[in-house]
């Protein structure tokens, strides 16, 4: 059996909760701050990091649990995760609903007669509370979280496998990968089309991370310490960052030559473009390389209210996507300067903080006097 | 980002407009110049006669009797009237609300035999974001649209979707926005870029886009700016390299 570290490496909830927040900044429409955001200059997003970050902690929690309880127990934890999950998806539908009839009802523009066709199907709720309930019916900003049920619901076998023959596991996922390029595969999706985020692609960051927890990162250590690694690294930033430059600048794109542009687009999200992949990694190799696990600077409170988020993302997340909702209405209704654009992305992260600083407090009050170093890591399973 | 735009466009101000362009459109125009070439217009505008077809949905036109005129493909035809004096513009519409690019590039054959366009304005991506349409057949759409437009001896300007700010959380146009980016650049094609446009237009509080009304008026003036600046992108496109000149001056 492979071996696992048992101490909680803060590195995974520090960036996890900074991930919410560009998650959250990015779901503001027209949100002047996500100019900050990373998915501006290179061809990764916060996404890649949530998602790895979250198959690293859903090995780290129930590989310990299939370890010491067996298969059946360790799947049942998951499959209740899934539950959770699937609760917190209705819960931000029934948010999304509330807000397009209050659009419906609010406004009404010869310019966006067409535009107004998207709440046509406020007239048929039926089938499109069934088809939100059955996972297809997924509007804007709500696609990760059936993402993440998918890879959930997959993961006690990939789990089994992993902790037995991890490489088997890993290479398995990239068969699949590969066999999702080959064939097409995804998930239909409501009124038509497939999931924004497919699923048979992106297990392949999930496990890749469920992997590294599993003592492939001690393994991979050689490899993203070594200076060329570092060096190719930074090379292929380096290079993403000048493509990004040419979306904004038109005038640099003449530099960029032709067989490049022809090559690398589209730089598909939906299918996790191999591109992608490797802009997270370098990123990745970046950072164990720049901030290490034992960093004293971690444990200061300048790190503490990511940390905080990090370690509740499931409910982050969630108040994220309706503060995202709630952002929007205010710059609609409200006021669209910049100024009104950097105070409810400053105040959004703040009500996230302060959240997860409640949620921590109720977990210590519900878990009794026993000290927190004793529990398990990653908040009580929060994978 | 927004100072960055300011100062660009008070820049524009200085140079003397085509078509006597109202000031509140020429806020805009920096986002249609530099345009890539149309040579097939080119010619069409040196024979005395440019024959342009406008392929759309239901963000090409505007509710009411008077809808047609006021939308942006006569105002297109009116400002290209004036921009090039002595060519005779004719248009021909093909524009029907709700109708994904998939559809749009289906009756293409249709109206290229039809009207034998020097010009195809292409507008999509708004309703292929609604209903999520799969995006590699979105993309194919607008590739075999723009490839039979070419063998029929067509130009073609694609325009994207609107800004919508009211309806921008819940139409993820992301992604059909890009692909309509990197389809333009793939066959070197102009995008009108109208969501930057009428984004622009909203920062500045050129135009009111919030407010909810049934009054056409602001439409109107929208439509027509966009008609005016889709003109200004086709003179641009149209220029001779060297030495510059005014067209239609």
């Amino acid at each position: 059996m492979a071996p696992v570290t048992t101490e909680r490496d803060l590195r995974l909830d520090l960036f996890r909760g900074l991930a919410l927040w560009l998650i959250f900044l990015d779901h503001i429409p027209s949100n002047a701050v996500s100019w900050i955001t990373i998915r501006n200059y290179g061809f990764s997003d916060a996404t890649e990091i949530f998602v790895f970050i979250s198959g690293y902690t859903a090995a780290f929690v129930y590989g310990r649990a299939m370890r010491q309880n067996g298969f059946i127990v360790a799947s049942a934890r998951i499959l209740k995760r899934c539950w959770q999950i699937y609760v917190a998806h209705v819960f931000l539908f029934a948010i999304y609903l509330a807000e397009i009839a209050y659009v419906a009802h609010s406004f009404d523009n010869p310019l966006y007669t067409e535009e107004m066709g998207v709440l046509d199907f406020l007239r048929n709720p039926d089938v499109t509370i069934i088809q939100a309930l059955l996972l297809k019916f997924k509007p804007v900003n709500m696609d990760v979280l059936p993402l993440y049920i998918m890879l959930l619901v997959g993961f006690s076998p990939v789990l089994w496998l992993l902790l037995r023959a991890p490489s088997m596991a890993l290479i398995g996922s990239a068969v699949v990968y590969a066999l999702m390029y080959k064939f097409g595969w995804n998930i239909p999706a409501y009124p038509n089309g497939v999931w924004v985020f497919n699923p048979f692609a992106w297990q392949l960051l999930f496990v890749f991370g469920a992997w590294c927890a599993l003592g492939g990162a001690k393994r991979l250590a050689l490899v993203v310490n070594s200076r060329l690694t570092i060096a190719l690294a930074v090379a292929y930033l380096g290079f993403a960052f000048f493509v990004a430059m040419t979306w904004y600048f038109p005038r640099v794109a003449v530099f960029l030559p032709r067989i490049i542009g022809d090559n690398i687009y589209p730089i598909d999200k939906t299918n996790l473009d191999v591109l992608r992949i490797l802009h997270f990694l370098s990123l990745a190799v970046i950072v164990v390389n720049l901030v290490p696990r034992d960093w004293p600077a971690l444990r200061s409170p300048i790190f503490g209210p990511a940390i905080l988020c990090g370690q509740h993302s499931l409910a982050i997340f969630c108040l994220g996507v309706f503060l995202a909702f709630a952002g929007h209405f205010v710059f609609t209704e409200v006021s669209n300067r910049l100024l009104t654009h950097v105070i409810v992305s400053a105040v959004g992260i703040g009500v996230m903080v302060a959240t997860a600083a409640v949620l921590t407090w109720y977990k210590n009050i519900e878990r009794g006097p026993r000290p927190p170093a004793a529990r398990p890591g990653f908040a009580g399973g929060d994978a | 980002m927004r100072m960055v735009s300011a100062l660009l466009a008070l820049g524009v101000l200085a140079v003397p407009a085509r078509a006597d362009m109202p000031a509140e459109c020429r806020v805009a125009q920096h986002l249609v110049e530099d345009s890539l070439r149309l040579p097939g217009v080119a010619s069409a505008v040196a024979a005395k006669h440019l024959n342009v077809l406008v392929l759309g949905a239901g963000s090409s036109v505007l509710p009411g009797p008077g809808g047609v005129n006021l939308a942006y493909p006569e105002r297109m035809r009116a400002a290209l009237t004036e921009t090039f004096p002595g060519v005779a513009v004719t248009l021909t519409t093909d524009i029907t609300p709700h109708r994904s690019a998939i559809k749009m590039a289906e009756s293409l054959v249709g109206d290229l035999r039809k009207s034998k366009p020097d010009l195809l304005v292409w507008q999509t991506g708004t309703v292929d974001a609604m209903e999520g349409t799969d995006q590699d057949q979105f993309n194919q759409a607008l590739d075999k649209g723009i490839n039979i437009a070419k063998s029929a001896g067509a130009d073609t300007v694609l325009i994207n979707a609107q800004y919508s700010p009211r309806t921008e959380s819940i139409i993820a146009l992301g992604n059909y926005a890009e692909i309509m980016r990197w389809v333009a650049v793939q066959h070197e094609v102009p995008l009108f870029d109208r969501f930057a446009i009428m984004k622009l237009w909203a920062d500045f509080g050129t135009f009111d886009l919030f407010t909810a009304t049934k009054n056409l008026d602001t439409a109107g003036r929208v439509h027509d700016c966009i008609g005016r600046l889709l003109a200004a992108l086709v003179a641009d496109a149209v220029k001779p390299d060297s030495p510059p000149i005014q067209g239609g001056q």
